[in-house]
């Protein structure tokens, strides 16, 4: 049968994907970020999934405010980078998992979580630069992605008690499939930043030292944090951290931290970033 | 509906309401992120953007490039930013334009962003 293995959690700045692109990954800039995540590459080498399930964000690129469905699980055979208005990222295809995303979407909608499902999709940055920071710049990804887009665009994002029951029902999607698969889930996304406005800089790091405790350790607790406080603590687009419940959510209750980095700034965002092994 | 977020300081929600009333304001500038239309755009800024019917102020806003207002009136920072990446102008950049801080916003974010203390209710902000 199919199982979770591991979990990992991941800023997805466009500036990082940037960077990697450029070349420009050992600077004074992004030398501090891009080390931060070398232990990360070595762990995904040891850990090898077979299958990656990413929660992540679209930014406008696949749905722009057309269509906004707040759970969209990708169901199709591959995804293409998207032209986000500089030309797609130079970084491979991403390869879908056919198969399993049809037996997760079955199983999902019987859970009584009414996904979408994307049959066609391309992906932005919020999907390929997490691949890029813990796989680095390889000629093919090492192994499948199934995608699910939440919507953190437009107010309201799904709760993050929503997003934690979503991951429970992920796993037990996962845990029902029938061939032998080892399966890493990523979370991405956060963590506290503001675009916009006359607030726009705000960074928040007591505020995400704790999210990373409570997600951790107590997410019971921590998947109570209504959307308010991300707001106000986090900033108007750190909200996106919800998406980490959907990971932690497929995850045992008890965890193991293997790895954790933060670092302030990747342009105008804290990066944050976990690596938990299920006890 | 209620509101909670109404009194962070220096902050639009693009919740509902917001994205009901900038709703063309949005696919105008989300359009900008194919080549072609770009071209559209360059060749003839208000017959392309003309194609979108947004309010007079919103059509305004958006050709002088009034970063804050187009927030305001309905716009979200995912979509403004290409009409902003059109003009040339990166993420960083344009936080520096719409806190006003130019140059200097690069260097606060470097040196750990904007603190919260005193960024959390527009009470705090009146005092200054």
């Amino acid at each position: 049968m199919a199982y979770i293995s591991s979990g990992v959690a991941c800023s997805h700045v466009p500036a990082l994907g940037v960077a990697s692109d450029k070349g420009i990954t050992g600077d004074d800039y992004y030398g501090p970020i891009f080390r931060g995540f070398e232990f990360s590459r070595e762990w995904m080498e040891k850990e090898r999934p077979d299958v990656i399930f990413l929660v992540y964000n679209d930014h406008c690129t696949a749905f722009d405010a057309r269509v906004i469905p707040t759970f969209a699980l990708g169901c199709g055979h591959e995804y293409a980078p998207a032209d986000e208005g500089w030309g797609p990222r130079p970084v491979p295809v991403v390869k879908g998992h056919r198969q399993l995303s049809a037996h997760i979407a079955q199983s999902l909608i019987l859970d009584e979580f009414d996904i979408t499902i994307m049959n066609e999709m391309e992906v932005d940055h919020g999907l390929t630069v997490p691949m890029t920071m813990m796989f680095g710049q390889p000629d093919e990804w090492p192994c499948p992605v199934v995608p699910l887009a939440v919507n953190v665009v437009q107010y309201p994002a799904p709760l993050g008690r929503r997003c934690f029951a979503l991951g429970k029902a992920i796993r037990r999607a996962i845990e029902s499939y029938g061939e032998d698969l080892k399966v890493c889930v990523f979370g991405t996304g956060g963590m506290s930043h503001q675009l916009q406005h006359e607030r726009a800089g705000l960074i928040n790091a007591e505020w995400d030292a704790r999210f990373m405790d409570l997600l951790v350790n107590d997410p019971d607790r921590g998947a109570e944090i209504e959307h308010i406080e991300y707001l106000r603590e986090a900033g108007s687009e750190g909200i996106e951290l919800v998406m980490w419940y959907v990971m932690r959510g497929a995850l045992n209750p008890n965890v193991e931290e293997i790895h954790r980095f933060y670092h302030v700034p990747a342009s105008n965002t804290a990066v944050g970033h976990l690596i938990l092994e299920n006890r | 509906m209620s509101k909670p977020y109404s009194d962070i300081p220096g902050t639009i929600v693009f919740d509902s309401d917001q994205a009901a009333v900038g709703y063309y304001l949005n696919q105008f500038c989300i359009s900008l992120r194919l080549a072609p239309n770009r071209e559209a755009f360059r060749a003839d800024p208000e017959g392309y953007i003309d194609t979108f019917p947004m309010t007079a102020e919103q059509r305004e806003a958006a050709l002088n490039q009034e970063w804050n207002r187009l927030l305001e009136l309905g716009g979200n920072i995912y979509y403004t930013s290409k009409l902003a990446a059109y003009h040339g102008i990166n993420f960083q950049q344009l936080a520096g334009l719409m806190t006003g801080m130019g140059e200097d916003y690069r260097a606060m974010m470097v040196g750990g962003g904007r603190s919260i203390e005193g960024n959390r209710y527009k009470s705090e902000w009146e005092d200054k």
